[in-house]
Order: C-alpha cells, then structure tokens, then sequence
C-alpha cells in the first residue's frame, strides 16, 4: 500500500488492521476525511500563524518607537513619549512587575499551598467539598472587581499595617513610610496574592487530592504524625504539581492590568520602600498611559507590551522545565 | 521482643455500617497466624484494628478491646501514632515512596522517631535489607528511587521499611496478590525467618499459601453480603486443613464456595 | 484478661505519651485572642488586623511551646502544621469574604430594573442615575462574537490534536497553546492594537472580540482534550470496525460523548473572558452612548464600565455606587455561567469521567 501521501505526521500503520481500518486511521483518503483533516489542522495552524503574528507585529511597532527613543530603553527612568525627541525606558517597569509578582509569590504561595492541604487533610471532612467549591468560584471573579475593592476597600485599611511596618521595621529602609497614601508597590503585592490565592489553592488541592492513599497509609503504618504523612507523602508527591501551580499564578500577577492600575499611585521612580507610593508595572503603566497617548506613544507602550510578552514566555519555558526535570522522580506515573 | 495480641469482644464499623462483629483471638508470639475467608468477610478490616489503622478510613470506629501484651490499643489516651510504631504493617501492593531513593524508605521510619547518625543510619538499613532478603540485589543502588525496582523486590523493600522500626508485631495484607509466583515464594521464605523475630499476622486469598506459611490459621465468613463477618474458627493450621471443627471452614477450604 | 488490664493501667506504658486534651486548642486560641486584646488596648493599636496578626502569632507559638512541654517535640511539629493551616485558611478567608460581602452590599443599592436598562448618555459621571445598559449590550456583543471565533477554532484544534495528531506539528502546537495560555490579555490588546494602527482603525466592539477570542482559544484547546482523551478508546474503534469513516466516527461518536465535557469548557473559557478588562480599554475604548453595532464606533462593556466609573469620578460616591452595582452584575453573570457549566458537566457526564 502506498503510503506516501501528503500527511507526514501519520505513525507507520500497525501490522493487523485491515485495507479499510488503515484507511479510515490516516483519515484521508476520503473526500469528508480529507476535509475535516484539513479543518482541523488548519484551525490549529491558525493557532501557530495568531502566535507567529503577535511576536512579529509588537517587534515591528515596537522597532518603530525603539528607534527613536532619546533615552535608553531599558535604563531610562521617564516615559515622555509626547515631548521632542521622546525619552523612555523601562526600567521603572521591569522593577515594579518584578517586585509586586514576588511579593505576591512570596505571601501567596506558602498561604495556598496551606489552604490546599487544609481542604485535602485538616479541615471537617462536610465542610471540604462547599469550601472548595466556593474558592473555584472565587477564581473566576474578574480582576477589575479586586481592583476595584482593593482601591476602595484594602488601600484604606493598610494604614494601621503600614504604620506597624514603620515602626518595627523602617530600620531597614524597605519598610519606611513617609506617611502617603498606601498605594504602593506593598499594597499591590497584597493585592495580587489575594487575586492569586484562589487559583494556586485550586490546583494544589487537585493535586494533593491525587496523592495515592497507599502512600499515605505507607507512612501511618510507620508511626508518622499527620504532619510527618504530609512531609513524607503528600508534599513530595505534590511538589512539581505546587510548581506549576505557582507558575500559573505569578502568570496571572505579571500580567495583571486593572488591579495595579487602580491601587497604584505611579510615578517613575524606583523607591527604596516599598511602602512609599509610586513606580509601576508594565501593564499598569499601558493602561495608564493609553488614553493621552498618541500613536507614536502608542507604539512606546507596545514596546513595553512586548517585553512583557517575553517575561512571561520565560516564565513559563522555565516552569515547563522545572517540571520536566521533576517528572521522572514525581512518581505521578509509578 | 514479639508481642502476643489478645483480642476480645472486637467489633469495627464504618459509620454505621458494621463491617466485623464480636471477634475475639489470641496471637501467639513467634508465630505465624493466616487470615483466610471470602472477599467481603472482614479479614482485612480485622488486621487493620490490630494497629488502628482503620480508624484512617472516615467514619471507622471499633468496640471493644485489643491487648498488646498488657497494654489495651484502644485504651484511653493511647496515641495511635505509637502503636503504629509497634505494629507494622505492609499493604496488598507495594507502596515504596515514589520520591525516595531506596536507602531513604528503608531510613523512613527511623528519621521520624529522632536523630541517627549516619554510620548508625547505614548500619540498620543494611541489617533491615538483609533481614528482608533484598540486600544482595540492592546495595549497589541504594540511592537509586525505590519505584525502580521489581514488583516483588519493592514488596521486600516495604518490609524492610517496616522491620527497620523494629515493631513487635507485623501485619501483612495479602502481601503476595500482586506478585509473580517467584516473588511470591521469595516472600513466603521471607516469612519464615521473619517470625524468628516478630508475630506475624497475615491475610491472605491463597490457601496453599496460608497452609504453607502458617503455624494458627483463623477463618472468616459473613452469613449474607451486608451482614457483618465473623470469625469462624482459629486452629493449629493442620487441623484446620485437615480437619476443621465448623462444616464451613471445611466446605470453604475444599473450594465449595467463596 | 480483663482484671490484668485493669491492674497494667497503671504501668508506665510505650503507647500512651502525656497528651493535651481535646479542647485544648480552643483554649489556647481563646487566650491568644483575650492576650492580644489586652495588647492592643494597652498599646493603643486601632487596626483590627494588627490585632488578628498578633493574635495569630500568640497562638502558633503557645501551641508549639505548650505541646512541646507536655507531648514532645513530634507532637509539637503536628500540632504546629495543624495552627499554622488553620490560621493561613482564616487569614485568606477574611479578604475574600469581605470582597464578596462589600460587592454584595453596596452593589445592591443601586442595582435594579432602571439601572439595567438605562445608559450613562445624559448622566455625568460625577451625578446619580445612569445604568449599565449600553455596557451589557457590548459585553454580550464581544463576548459572543470572541466565542463564535474561538470555539469552533479551540475544539477542532483540540480534535486535530487527540484525533490525528503526531509528530511535530503537534507537539509545536501543543506547545504554543501551553505559551498561549499565558500571554497576559494587555498583550493581546496591543497585538489587536497593532494591526488598527497599521490599518488606521478607530476603536470598535469586534477589535475586542479579536483579543478576547486570542484569550479563549487556548482555554477552549485544553479543555476540549482533557474532555476528548475521556473517550475510551474502544468506543473509537468500534465505530471504525463498522467501516465508518474516521470524520463520522469523530462527529457523530466521540463529540456526542464528550459534548457536555466540551460545552462546560467553552462556558469557563467565557466567564474568563467576559470579566478582562485591559483588551477591550485599549480597543473598544468605551463609550457613555448605547452603540448596538460592534463593527463600527466605540462601545462600552461591563468591566471598562467599573473602571471608569472609578477612574473618571473623582471620588463622587454615585459613580462608586454604579462601580460596585456594576460589579455585582458582572460576578452574577460569571457565577451564572460556572454554575451552569458545573450543572451541565455533571448532568453529561460520560460515564467513563472521573
């Protein structure tokens, strides 16, 4: 039979099947087979040309805005895209996305990663199933309504935290306050980790569900403590799944648009504190900066989409890798 | 160093469902008693109240008393925790942990219960690997994860975690259902030496391998699916092979039912 | 036997360790709060979350002292794991109960059948009245014509993928639709944005819908074949031994089957996208008028309204007021559509799903 048709990715047949099997199993020959193939495939070409598209058509405005930055791209501290000649840079940015999403990393993670194994391991076995229903619908609510109560609702209450902070701990600089309103990088970190704690307890919890109740029952029988099973068993078994949970949150915190915009008070500036307001965030700063921008400003702020884009493309080659490298000892296939 | 277990008025429940009903046994140390019975029958259940693991399972509860030696496990303030730790178990399949080397599961149990020094650590994970007759066909990749050996040798590794804690008593829980008959057998000798040191409880669907492994074998019966299971008889492992007390244990053992 | 256990109580025993009782953490917890009360009034401290901090720290640190002295280090350890995973589960609870709570409250105060029906044209955002008509009209608009967009394109991606896929092409698009899924949705905007400044566009409704389809697509593609590897496969090969083509036994064996799979991925690919915000500030601007065309003219949708009735009011309580009614609209919407989902997932549920 031959088999050198225009589909290249078609696995040699298996010995057995019959004329009409294989037929039907590389799915071209027919004139429908050939048709819904096509579809198909093309839908997920199309998929790639999207992909292809974005990382050529930000590069190209981004060209055109770069080229005729006065200042340095990525050292300037200013975004004056209106004035002659413009002067911008992304420094500022690069420091404040990198510095809310570690904050909310940092407060998030280990919080979700507890909320998780409270729901799989401590909580009342009745009330584990409406909570974590009620945590998956508390991951679809849209972020401008987080920003909105953070704006409306946290920043005023971060006074007292902040003047905590001040007192104990505006020794080390990071911590002092000069007494502004609390729109800072902290209180953005906050809110992104209170944005974030839903989806990485989500994902945790699925995962820790997936934990093998023999490897559990392995460690009982051993005399372990429910922390020791949990240390022994669940943690191990769940930690490229946390990994990838986290991945996905700090995703969702680099990208985070509305809820900086509306608790952040921006300026271009890298503060020492992050109690002090001011600095900002790629995303921020787009949505900040949009509506006085003209089309070369524009094109400034794609500039910045883009080194975005690929922050984030990074991010998740480098979550991919982590857990490739753990999958072999992960046990998830043993 | 074995512990014998006195067992009396026994019953468990899974919320309000009752799986066992009024079982009472005694299990001699250094020995080798088998459970056998139809699937269904509670056996499992039982050896699972012998170190509270049942209790794992939500809703399980138990009446009524297990004694180790003189020491009631259901007495009031017992730590199961503890009595785990004198009771040592291993399962139907074999549970190394997936994320351990081979020298970590054996050294599992110990690193919980305090700090060993390393030469220390080594010493009772080759003596554990010996005692398991796993040693020869580990020591060279003693770091390497223990879901990569053979199912029969991860089976040997679990006892070897088991043993190394040095309980008094182990239970075992069809150790060999999920083994080829060369590992099977492999474990069955392993048995016999082990009960040199410990009481051995084991429950097992084969009953040539009860006959051959154990010195008391008990049988178990339920009258209807739903009803609770009941220990039927206890005896010498030869009596009950070849001659039972109870027309059902006879009726069982010459394969008329179950 | 039952006289010598008796007598045996007694013995010092290998099983039973000094252990707190039951109520003990409640106790414990009790204490930490009246101690931290006692701090916070004595130091004068007026926020009620230092009081909570404090509280907490109390409490994880008696807990570990107490145990410590009386069970033992290891006992110590769990019941420490055991306050500090309840204490983190409080903690996390307070933000989000309050969002919902505060939504709620204020939401309702301004939200009935005129606010819904009514658009912002003759109201500044400064004065009460006003509604969100014109943004419900574009949200449905975008929303539906990013779905006509992406699903269809999602699920025969996904189909090419379990179905036919091998080799290379589809591990690049595997790949890509894992990269896809994290492009944050400004990104997407500013791709849109791109092209309108290539081509001159002013801001209109399907701009949008562009961007938030480039946002679904990737969602569609995973659930799709989590759903579609449910299949078993001997369903497959049973329609194939029959001698029907492979497209008929995809169409009319393995989508029926995992139809509710697929539908209930579609409706949480829309109630992701139905609540993005950034795209559609970029490219559909927003408009005070209802503007029912999304081909052409600025339009409004639900969460640009939120954001600009807070960004654009000066801190006039009408316009929050509207914010939070618009919000509690939005999470009802996106509620609605989980909820939904969920009900026709377990209602289709193959019988082979988990």
């Amino acid at each position: 039979m031959d088999t050198s048709t225009e589909i290249t990715d078609t696995p040699p047949p298996a010995p057995q099947p019959s004329v009409e099997q294989k037929r039907a199993a590389r799915g071209a020959t027919r004139p429908g087979d050939r048709i819904f193939l096509g579809l198909s495939r093309g839908s997920g070409i199309f998929l790639l040309v999207i992909m292809a598209a974005i990382a050529v058509f930000l590069t190209y405005r981004a060209s055109l805005a770069i080229s005729k930055d006065h200042g340095n791209f990525l050292t300037t501290f200013d975004w004056n895209t209106s004035i002659q000649p413009p002067s911008f840079g992304i420094a500022v940015l690069a420091y404040g996305t990198v510095i809310s999403s570690i904050i909310a990393m940092v407060l998030a993670v280990p919080v979700a990663v507890a909320i998780a194994l409270f729901l799989t391991h401590y909580a009342p076995r009745r009330l584990r199933g409406p909570i974590a229903y009620v945590i998956d619908l508390l991951a679809a609510v849209p972020s401008i309504v987080y920003g909105l109560w953070g704006a409306l609702i946290l920043v005023p209450h971060m006074n007292g935290l902040f003047g905590w902070l001040n007192d104990y701990l505006g020794w080390t600089g990071l911590f002092s306050w000069d007494q502004g309103a609390p729109r800072s990088m902290l209180t953005v970190g906050i809110l992104l980790a209170i944005m974030i704690l839903p989806i990485i307890t989500n994902v945790s919890r699925e995962v820790f569900r997936q934990v093998p109740q023999m490897h559990e029952e392995a460690a009982l029988a051993l005399g372990a403590t429910r922390w020791e099973v949990i240390r022994m068993a669940v943690i191990p078994f769940g930690r490229s799944g946390v990994i990838s949970a986290s991945m996905l949150g700090l995703g969702r915190a680099l990208g985070e648009t509305m809820a900086v915009a509306t608790v952040l008070s921006p300026d271009f500036l890298i503060h020492g504190s992050l109690l002090n307001p001011g600095g900002g965030t790629f995303a921020q700063n787009i949505a900040s900066k949009f509506g006085e921008a003209d089309e070369f400003g524009r094109d400034a702020l794609i500039a910045s989409g883009l080194v975005l884009f690929v922050i984030t493309l990074l991010v998740n080659g480098a979550a991919r890798m982590i857990i490739a490298r753990r999958a072999e000892y992960s046990g998830a296939n043993a | 160093m074995a512990k014998r277990i006195d067992v009396s008025g026994l019953s468990a429940y899974y919320g309000s469902f009752r799986a066992i009903e009024d079982i009472s046994m005694t299990v001699e140390p250094r020995t080798v008693t088998a459970f056998i019975g139809p699937s269904g029958c509670g056996k499992s259940t039982f050896l699972r109240t012998l170190n509270r693991m049942h209790e794992v399972t939500s809703g399980g509860r138990v009446e009524g008393k297990v004694m180790l030696d003189d020491e009631n496990l259901y007495g009031p303030g017992v730590d199961p925790v503890a009595v785990r730790r004198e009771v040592g178990m291993v399962f139907q399949r074999p549970n190394p942990f997936p994320t351990m080397s081979v020298f970590e599961n054996v050294a599992a149990g110990l690193k919980l219960n305090g700090s060993y020094k390393k030469s220390e650590l080594a010493d009772i994970v080759e003596k554990s690997l010996k005692g398991a007759n796993l040693w020869n066909e580990v020591k060279d990749r003693l770091n390497k994860p223990g879901s990569g050996l053979s199912g029969g040798q991860q089976q040997r590794l679990c006892i070897a975690r088991a043993i190394a804690v040095e309980p008094k008593v182990l239970l075992m829980d069809e150790p060999c259902s999920a083994l080829d008959p060369i590992s099977t057998l492999a474990i069955e000798d392993l048995i016999g030496e082990l009960k040199e040191r410990f009481t051995i409880v084991i429950v097992t669907h084969n009953m040539q391998q009860a006959a051959r492994v154990s010195d008391r074998t008990a049988f178990f019966n339920l009258a209807a699916v739903g009803q609770p299971g009941k220990l039927i008889e206890i005896d010498d492992t030869e009596r009950i092979f070849s001659n039972p007390s109870v027309q059902a244990t006879e009726d069982y053992i010459s394969g008329r039912f179950g | 036997m039952s006289h010598a256990a008796a007598v045996t109580d007694q013995r010092p025993s290998t099983l039973r360790g000094a252990s707190l009782p039951k109520w003990s953490p409640w106790a414990i917890a009790a204490g930490s709060v009246a101690v931290s009360v006692g701090i916070g009034l004595a130091a004068g401290l007026d926020s009620k979350v230092q009081w909570g901090l404090i509280a907490g720290l109390i409490f994880l640190v008696a807990t570990y002292g107490i145990a410590a002295g009386v069970e033992g280090r290891r006992q110590a350890k769990d019941r420490i794991a055991t306050a500090l995973v309840w204490v983190a589960f409080l903690v996390a609870v307070v933000p989000l109960v309050s969002l919902v709570w505060v939504t709620v409250s204020r939401g309702v105060k301004v939200l009935d059948i005129y606010f819904l029906t009514h658009s912002m044209g003759i109201v500044a955002d400064s004065q009460p009245g006003g509604g969100i008509y014109h943004a419900i009209i574009g949200s449905l608009e975008q929303v539906g014509l990013a779905t006509i967009i992406a699903a269809p394109v999602g699920i025969l991606t996904a189909v090419y993928l379990v179905e036919y896929g091998r080799g290379g092409l589809s591990r690049a698009i595997t790949f890509f639709v894992d990269v896809m899924t994290g492009v944050p949705s400004i990104v997407a905007g500013l791709f849109i944005l791109s092209l309108m400044l290539i081509f001159n566009m002013e801001p209109f409704g399907f701009a949008g819908s562009l961007a938030l389809a480039i946002l679904m697509m990737p969602v569609v593609v995973r659930s799709t074949e989590e759903m579609l590897k449910l299949v078993p496969n001997e369903l497959r090969e049973a329609s194939l031994a029959l001698g029907v083509p492979k497209w008929r036994t995809i169409l009319k064996v393995v989508l029926p089957t995992s139809i509710g799979g697929i539908v209930t991925g579609v409706m949480l690919a829309i109630a992701r996208i139905a609540g993005e915000t950034a795209p559609v500030l970029l490219l559909v601007f927003g408009n005070r008028f209802i503007n029912n065309n999304p081909f052409e003219g600025a339009q409004q949708s639900l969460p640009l309204y939120i954001y600009q009735q807070y960004a654009n009011s000066a801190g006039a309580n009408a316009a929050y007021d509207r914010a939070w009614a618009a919000s509690l609209t939005l999470i009802a919407f996106v509620m609605i559509l989980n909820l939904a989902a969920r009900a026709i997932a377990r209602w289709k549920a193959p019988k082979t799903g988990r």
